[in-house]
């Protein structure tokens, strides 16, 4: 059957069972939406900004553990996808990206609307592909939707020229399979290295466990806590790696790096050995590589080669899926005990709690999340942006649930809670909670009539001091209180909401706050929440940039 | 250690496949002294020769980032394999009628080849590993180089052990041979492990 590249490509967005994809048309993306109405089944999801549409894909895809998929047209389109792409490559997150391009003949001429966006993207994605004939449609789909989706995960980007999407080719059916000769599947570990990584782990007095986001999308959520269980390992998480453990369960010390938990930046520098699980032992997370825990032993756990061994030496290496490789340690792993080890982790607790919260009547951000946490009993899946508020979300929320949290780890990106919730909402129906910046949420707030266009329920909570408030903290302990730049105006939230048809509240005292969350309860609409905090507060603890886990201060007076 | 790294891969004869290879090199701060791209025994593979400066440690890195790129079949670091490395160049250097004859010692001595003769300058074809070429190229700097040319090494590693890549279809045995390519301690363990 001889079918035109535009139905090529949706029959493979079929075939891949893909039910919803985000985009924006445009000139050259014409022939694909003249044949979108034939695929019902397929929901194309209309942005209102092409950087949206990869943000949405993005929170879809860590929500539903599926791959993203999101379209923009040549030039312009195209480049607007950008931060979405280096966004999801930084957290590995799996994407297909789709462009359009300028007609074959007027490829290299600088055409109207010409970008090349295949050779932008080479640093930022996985793999991408610049599809010069029909008849390769299928193959680099299958091949794309295959590299997005296995291995270390990261977004792959198909280029398909104007009259590509016209061309006419053979459509035999989705490929069965791919053929990719430079990309072996390595979630097996060798034997090995498994056994070298359980006898260091059987033999140490003080282990320490740092899961990361490889813990979340290997979904070994189960295969850890055993894990930890048996060799009665206290568990850490990264940024990123938080939902990986239920932070209700013993042995959860919370999560470590600049604003991580006091005592878990205190076990992983005390700890005998470090078993790097999912991570990549990023500098945000470890601190001042050079002065990060010297005497432990490392064993590191991960997908990607590249990854052991680049940051730090290590010990045990374990090249291989999480899953997989936590299913085959596990019958080597002693049942264990460590008492002292965790009494002293403890102790440190105690002491060093992270408890800010104040007492009064006024919005704090430590407070904010917990109240949030209580009216939803842990149980929300939360999208956050970057900032103070990406931090407090990270300290005083209980994560319990594998792909309950959400954020731009590694790229650290402004903006993109406001898109990646909506997209998230797809993957789920109970309500999303968007915790937003008053900065971040200003970058993307158009998609707001996306979000009201599709009556999605997202709570976008805005975490609203007036202030770019990371920005103004560094600028007063860093920079001799010299503000420039961070005092942001703001239009009138709940005024912009409503202009948006959707629903506008604003809570300046914990008792209205406390009221919102109660009129919010059934209420299946979206809703921007204006939360007027006290306009100062710091993030504590905090390890100052460039310094070491051991150095991680609780308030200005230790710098 | 060795600040010369010899390394080869095999990549996908694509367009597009060096960009994506130099790239890399200039994102992660590698310094590449040298590449050499050309067929090689198999139809639609190309094989690359890397030369590059940096430690045990660059130099592991190179190889696993090199590999990451889907295009890229198989990555060897062949620093420390018995091998015959060789390169080309091409130099041309001023000789009249009053010094050719002094020029044409040199060329003897070092079994250059004339490739050109002009009546004020020669082209001289030099074959050999680095060291002799840059040895030449010293001799040939007294009577003045007009212009020169080098093609950077290209390396084979000696006796019937060969740096192909690993024909397997079958996943498992894949990743095994390419694990055992991979780092710079045989075997496959990663270098700088504490023990």
């Amino acid at each position: 059957m001889r079918l035109t590249g535009a139905r090529i490509l949706m029959e493979c967005l079929r075939a891949e069972g893909v039910e919803v994809f985000f985009g924006y048309p445009g000139g050259v993306v014409l022939p694909l939406y003249n044949t979108l109405g034939e695929y019902p089944d397929i929901k194309h999801v209309l942005v209102r900004h092409e950087q949206a549409a990869a943000h949405a894909a993005d929170g879809y895809a860590r929500v539903a553990g599926r791959t993203g998929v999101c379209l923009a047209t040549s030039g312009p389109g195209a480049t607007n996808l950008v931060t979405g792409i280096t966004t999801a490559y930084m957290d590995s997150v799996p994407m297909v990206v789709l462009t359009g391009n300028v007609a074959r003949d007027l490829i290299g001429r600088d055409g109207f609307q010409e970008a090349d966006i295949t050779g932008i993207t080479l640093p930022i994605t996985k793999h991408n592909y610049l599809l010069m004939r029909a008849s390769e449609i299928a193959p680099a789909v299958k091949e794309a939707f295959h590299i997005a989706s296995t291995g270390r995960k990261g977004p792959v980007l198909v280029d398909i020229p104007k009259d590509v999407f016209i061309e006419e080719a053979e459509w035999d059916g989705y490929p069965q399979g791919v053929s990719l000769r430079g990309y072996p599947i390595m979630d097996v570990p060798r034997e090995e290295e498994v056994v070298k990584a359980a006898e260091t782990i059987n033999a140490a007095k003080k282990p320490i466990i740092i899961a990361g986001h490889g813990v979340v999308q290997s979904e070994a959520q189960a295969e850890l806590v055993e894990f930890a269980e048996r060799s009665d390992t206290p568990v850490l998480t990264t940024l990123l790696g938080i939902s990986g453990m239920p932070e209700d369960h013993d042995l959860s010390y919370g999560f470590l790096g600049m604003h991580g938990h006091f005592y878990a930046n205190m076990a992983a520098d005390k700890a005998d050995v470090v078993i790097g699980i999912g991570m990549r032992f990023d500098d945000r997370a470890m601190g001042r590589f050079s002065d990060f825990n010297p005497t432990a032993k490392i064993v590191h756990i991960d997908i990607d080669p590249a990854e052991i061994g680049k940051n730090f030496k290590t010990h045990a290496p374990v090249n291989g899926d999480v899953k997989e490789t936590l299913t085959r340690l596990l019958p080597q792993i002693e049942q264990n005990s460590h008492p002292e080890w965790l009494a002293e982790i403890d102790q440190i607790m105690a002491q060093h709690p992270t408890d800010y919260v104040e007492e009064g009547t006024s919005l704090g951000g430590p407070w904010l999340v917990q109240a949030l946490a209580e009216a939803t009993e842990g149980q929300s899946t939360i999208v956050t942006g970057v900032g103070q508020h990406q931090m407090w979300a990270a300290q005083y929320y209980p994560y319990t649930k594998q792909r309950q949290w959400v954020t731009s780890g590694g790229l650290g990106t402004m903006g993109y809670e406001v898109p990646a919730a909506m997209g998230a909402q797809f993957a789920q129906r109970e309500p999303i909670w968007s915790i937003c910046g008053d900065g971040g949420f200003q970058m993307t707030s158009q998609e707001l009539q996306t979000v009201a266009e599709h009556n999605l329920p997202v709570r976008f909570a805005i975490f609203n001091n007036g202030f770019l408030g990371m920005v103004r903290q560094w600028q007063e302990l860093f920079y001799a209180n010299n503000y420039h730049s961070v005092d942001l105006g703001q239009p009138d939230f709940v005024k912009l909401a409503e202009a948006y048809g959707v629903r506008g509240v604003r809570a300046t005292t914990r008792a209205e706050a406390m009221q919102v969350f109660r009129d919010l309860e059934g209420y299946d609409g979206p809703v921007v929440i204006d939360f007027q905090l006290e306009r100062e507060e710091n993030v504590w603890p905090m390890v100052p940039a460039g310094a070491a886990l051991s150095e991680t201060i609780e308030s200005a007076e230790d710098l | 250690m060795a600040s010369r790294n010899t390394i080869v891969a095999h990549v996908e004869d694509r367009p597009g496949v060096l960009a994506r290879v130099a790239s890399l090199f200039r994102r992660r701060g590698f310094n590449i002294e040298s590449l050499t791209v050309g067929h090689c025994e198999e139809p639609g593979l190309s094989r690359m020769t890397i030369v590059v400066d940096g430690d045990d440690h660059q130099v592991d890195q190179v190889c696993r980032q090199l590999f990451k790129l889907i295009d890229v079949v198989s990555v060897q670091d062949i620093t420390y394999a018995p091998m015959v490395d060789r390169e080309l160049a091409l130099i041309k250097v001023s000789a009249t009628n009053f010094n050719r004859r002094e020029v044409l010692d040199v060329v003897e001595m070092f079994r250059a080849d004339v490739v050109d003769v002009h009546s004020e300058a020669l082209i001289l074809q030099v074959l050999g590993d680095e060291g002799k070429v840059d040895a030449a190229v010293t001799m040939f700097e007294q009577f003045g180089i007009l212009e020169m040319v080098r093609t950077g090494r290209i390396a084979m590693v000696r006796g019937t052990e060969t740096t192909k890549p690993p024909a397997i279809s079958d996943s498992q045995q894949a990743a095994a041979a390419i694990r055992a390519m991979l780092g710079r301690r045989p075997e496959g363990v990663l270098p700088f492990a504490s023990d």
